[in-house]
């Protein structure tokens, strides 16, 4: 489905490519070309580190279409160090329990397969961060 | 105080009133289902014909296929003709389509509005149903990532007792006094009552939000016949309520954009233009009927409206203060959790429900001497917030 919809959204999703405002050094993540902060025309791209923390989660049970394969699966809320918040799922969690505060850093995962026409949708997912 | 009894001829007021049973309707389309609640709120009045009719519906286009309610319900209903169109706003649809009305009497463009709420959630089956109700989400940033709004609200739980020092089960008393007065409503889904231990051990569905955390979506129409208080025709059988107050607000669509999010700021802003419109402050109100959906959403709420201090609204179903006899009686008729959840028409259901509070036709759900009665129902996870409150005209 809405192929040129995915292929326009292909950096953000890959790469955590934001903004940044050149008015008050907001950044923006999803970009959104005005900053909430300031008011002001906001395009300049930033990229993220995306280097962040769990500010809360859950495990999906029931699974929307194009998700089933996963299922369960855990959504969160992740605190970029940057600022801003986003959604995301975890990833290669392994045993390892998920707490709010979870240093994680993000990689690029497959997010959705649309059975019918085959199309894959990648995008960011996050992990625990590796210590550095 | 308020001079509410002295009316004018723009005053807003409800004349008529339609509910069907809430359920899983499985051999009623969705018009047929709305022209039961529109057939008992004209009940009496059928010569006379609306200037506008508004339709309040979230899933149709997803699950029906069906665009256009509006003309395709009016239609149907006998009403060729009338101007009519369909208001989404995801589950504040209800209340959304009752403010249009309100704007288009108090502006006297129309005489006379015929409101409609209309779900047809069994249309659909399995995951598609979940993903028709995560399209309320931001689809490019939230749905994507495999969310529903059933897990934002779990997202929202878990932050809530992280951040407050909440006892596990904090929550278990909305959905006990839901289902306490669900019982004497017959269009209720659930009348069976729950106990607490059915709280404790019921099965996760979004850890850490339980199934009696989340309403059952299910299938129904209600109706409302609302006309400017110069227009209304003579020999009505049932006492006429007022709309004394409007108001729509609205936040951020993106649950993570939002820099405090458990802070509803479009509830407590709507909550807050409708007292300033009615002139009532929160302690006039004798019952709220908020949109418990999820039982985390009824905690914020009631915080959002200032009920409670935040992080405290839990407390409040705690201690018995939201059942009927209680300082601020909420679903009172079951709510969306035990009455069930009827998404886009959520809003018209509320405020059918306390139409008959203040009409004192609620029966054995009836709050004592109820005059002032407050409605609001939400989009999402609280990005659209439509609140009204409604007066009991006294005889
Ligand atoms: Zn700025």
């Amino acid at each position: 489905m809405e192929i040129s919809r995915h292929w326009r959204l292909a950096k953000q999703r890959y790469a955590l490519v934001g903004e940044v405002c050149p008015n008050c050094e907001h950044k923006i993540f999803p970009p959104r070309d005005i900053c909430p902060d300031c008011g002001e025309e906001a395009q300049d791209l930033y990229q993220f580190s995306g280097r962040g923390e769990v500010y809360s989660y859950t495990q999906v049970q029931q699974a929307p279409t194009g998700f089933e394969e996963y299922a369960p699966y855990t959504v969160a809320l992740i605190k970029l160090e940057e600022g801003p918040m986003l959604t995301a799922q975890l990833t290669d969690m392994g045993k390892r329990p998920v707490s709010i505060g979870m240093p994680v850093e993000m990689v690029t995962r497959k997010l959705r397969s649309d059975g019918e026409r085959g199309m894959l949708i990648y995008g960011y997912k996050f992990r625990p961060a590796i210590a550095s | 105080m308020t001079n509410h009894q002295h009316g004018s001829g723009d005053d807003v007021v409800i004349i008529g009133v339609g509910m069907t049973p809430v359920g899983e309707h499985w051999d009623t389309s969705i018009r047929e289902l709305a022209l039961q609640a529109i057939k008992m709120a004209r009940g009496g009045l059928a010569a006379l014909i609306p200037d506008a009719i508004y339709v309040a519906n979230m899933l149709a286009p997803a699950l029906s296929s069906q665009t256009q309610l509006g003309a395709l319900i009016s239609d149907f209903a006998g009403l060729r003709g009338v101007e009519t169109l369909t208001i989404e706003a995801a589950g504040a649809s209800g209340g959304s389509a009752i403010r249009q009305a309100f704007m288009a009497l108090k502006s006297g463009l129309a005489k006379c509005v015929l409101v409609i709420g209309v779900e047809k959630v069994t249309d659909g089956v399995g995951t598609d149903v979940d993903s028709a109700l995560a399209t309320s989400t931001d689809a490019d940033y939230e749905a994507i990532h495999g969310i529903t709004p059933t897990s934002q609200a779990a997202l929202l739980m878990r932050r809530y007792f992280y951040e407050n020092d909440a006892p596990k089960d904090a929550l278990a008393g909305f959905s006990i006094t839901a289902h306490q007065n669900a019982i004497t409503n017959p269009n209720a889904m659930f009348r069976q009552g729950m106990q607490p231990v059915q709280y404790l051990n019921a099965p996760m569905i979004s850890a850490p939000l339980n199934m009696f955390d989340a309403a059952p979506l299910a299938d129904g129409s209600a109706a409302l016949l609302i006309a400017r208080a110069d227009a209304v025709p003579s020999g009505l059988s049932a006492p006429m309520v007022r709309i004394i107050a409007s108001s729509l607000a609205s936040t951020t669509l993106a649950l993570h954009d939002r820099p405090d999010m458990l802070h509803m700021s479009a509830l407590e802003s709507s909550v807050q233009q409708a007292l300033e419109m009615s002139d009532l402050r929160l302690e006039d109100l004798d019952l709220f009927e908020l949109h418990d959906q999820y039982s985390i959403l009824a905690a914020l709420a009631l915080e959002a409206a200032g009920f409670a201090p935040r992080g405290k609204g839990w407390e409040l179903a705690r201690n018995g203060e939201i059942s009927q006899s209680g300082s601020i009686p909420i679903s009172t008729f079951g709510g969306s959790k035990a009455r069930g959840d009827t998404g886009g028409a959520t809003g018209v259901y509320q405020v059918a429900e306390i139409t008959r509070q203040l009409q004192g036709l609620a029966g054995e759900n009836q709050v004592a001497d109820a005059r002032y009665g407050m409605a609001q129902c939400i989009g999402g996870v609280g990005s659209t917030a439509a609140t009204h409150i409604l007066a009991r005209i006294e005889p």
